[in-house]
């Protein structure tokens, strides 16, 4: 059972394309195909949140979604972020000052579902944020840390944006 | 682990979709793909097709039909939680939709596929049993209509044909000044609801309950319609007791048992979130309708 499609995307800013078969997992195209491994896999089956990308902007969870189905569709990783040579995004940053990581396995789902967050909530409450992070778990950090990075982000993004 | 193979198919139209469907033996549909993904990633599900209605366009949408208001089936449940027209005319859904999972589910997730998969424990359904919905099902042989209350056929399984296909769900919204709730416990937010409670109701101009919908979710395979506690209403007037009173009918339930939680601590949980849903229902009546 192979039949394969040919698929054609933007992948942090650049044109990527592939043949896949139909039960390819975005997760694995981005990591797989494409070398992109910053995107983890923990649960595979839509519970953990590490998997999080952004499709059009949207935070998704890529390991429920075929990679056909990105097809023509703009995908954001945390590798794009902080493109290579650039400094590390204000959530990074914030991460790496705040504790926001021990392992950092579930780190890039908590940054994606975070950029997009801030992006609609550019003033957000403690409790908001919670709620914004209910969708990821993380082993290690008891999410003091991720919680406080989330609230500092969000402050010096409104100080960049001249807020 | 990963997808078992299948073969993949995406039709970009209606008919499209229901050719594949009458055609296609062991086929799947694949919506807003939150349920049916993690599904074929645990291999619980093994297709031979997966059907992909994620192109066709005409199966998202919110529309006011006279008096009542229809949804496309692929409407996506973040989509819906931010319509001007649900917001307005079924606060019950949208507060429903706010604990439909997570924000990165809501973004693909979609109506009609949470109620396919019909979950013991999704929101969604309850809430299409709360409001007596209509469930909108399409084959190449033609559409028919079924009462939300005929949809579930067994353990998580709708009452529809493998050739046929949900579009749409309709229902007429309650009046404006109506008041309404939908509560759930759940271990972490957004997760399925141990036990979730829906209540609507409409006062009366002396404010005495002239009409009351009340549904629980998570305690067996189908949401359930609590009549008697609705007829027991009628009539009166609300008060911290009355709602309590009357609540304490669903500790009597037939309730499940599973590893979340025993059937007597459902029934404890259905008592009590029904009186809270019906006293918050009550407040926002009374807030919306001038006294
Ligand atoms: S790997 Fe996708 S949610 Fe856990
Ligand atoms: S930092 Fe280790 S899982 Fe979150």
């Amino acid at each position: 059972m192979t039949d394969r499609r040919r698929i054609a995307l933007t992948v942090n800013g650049l044109q990527r394309d592939g043949e896949v078969e139909g039960r390819l997992l975005l997760a694995d195209f981005l990591r797989h195909h494409l070398g992109l491994t910053g995107t983890h896999l923990g649960c595979e089956h839509g519970v953990c949140g590490a998997c999080t990308v952004l499709v059009d902007g949207q935070a998704t969870r890529s390991c429920l979604m075929l990679a056909v189905q990105a097809n023509g569709r703009s995908i954001t990783t945390v590798e794009g972020l902080a493109p290579d040579g650039e400094a590390s995004h204000p959530l990074q940053a914030a991460f790496h000052e705040r504790h926001g990581l021990q392992c950092g396995f579930c780190t890039p789902g908590f940054l994606m579902t975070l950029v997009e967050f801030l992006e609609e909530n550019p003033e957000p409450d403690e409790a908001a944020v919670r709620e914004a992070l209910s969708g990821n778990l993380c082993r290690c950090t008891g999410y003091q840390g991720i919680v406080d990075a989330a609230l500092q982000a969000s402050a010096s993004l409104r100080e960049t944006s001249g807020q | 682990m990963k997808p078992p193979p299948f073969h993949y198919h995406d039709p970009q139209d209606l008919d499209g979709a229901l050719d594949l469907l009458a055609r296609l033996e062991n086929a799947k549909v694949l919506a807003g793909g939150q349920s049916l993904m993690p599904m074929l990633n645990m291999r619980f599900a093994l297709p031979d097709h997966v059907i992909d209605i994620n192109a066709i366009e005409s199966l998202a949408f919110v529309r006011e039909s006279g008096s009542r208001l229809e949804i496309g089936a692929m409407t996506r449940q973040h989509d819906l939680e931010r319509s001007a027209p649900l917001r307005r005319l079924c606060p019950l859904m949208v507060e429903a939709l706010g604990q439909v999972g997570h924000r990165a589910t809501r973004n693909r997730g979609t109506l009609g596929g949470s109620l396919c998969h019909l979950d013991p424990a999704a929101e969604l359904p309850v809430v299409a049993a709360a409001l007596d919905a209509t469930i909108q099902v399409k084959s190449k042989q033609g559409g028919r209509s079924i009462a939300m209350a005929d949809f579930p056929a067994f353990y998580m399984t709708p009452a529809i044909e493998p050739e046929e296909l949900v579009t749409a769900i309709e229902f007429e919204p309650w009046p404006a000044g109506h008041g309404h709730a939908f509560i759930e416990f759940a271990r972490r937010h957004g997760d399925f609801a141990i036990v979730a409670a829906a209540a609507m109701l409409e006062l009366s101009p002396e404010g005495t309950i002239s009409r009351a919908s009340v549904t629980l979710g998570g305690v067996g395979t189908a949401p359930l319609r609590c009549h008697g506690i609705e007829e027991q209403l009628l009539g009166q007037h609300g008060s911290a007791a009355l709602f309590r009173e009357a609540a304490e009918a669903n500790r009597g339930i037939d309730a499940m048992d599973d590893v979340h939680a025993s059937t007597l601590y459902r029934q404890h949980l259905a008592a009590e979130l029904t009186g809270r849903a019906l006293a918050t229902a009550f407040e926002r009546a009374q807030e919306r309708v001038p006294a």
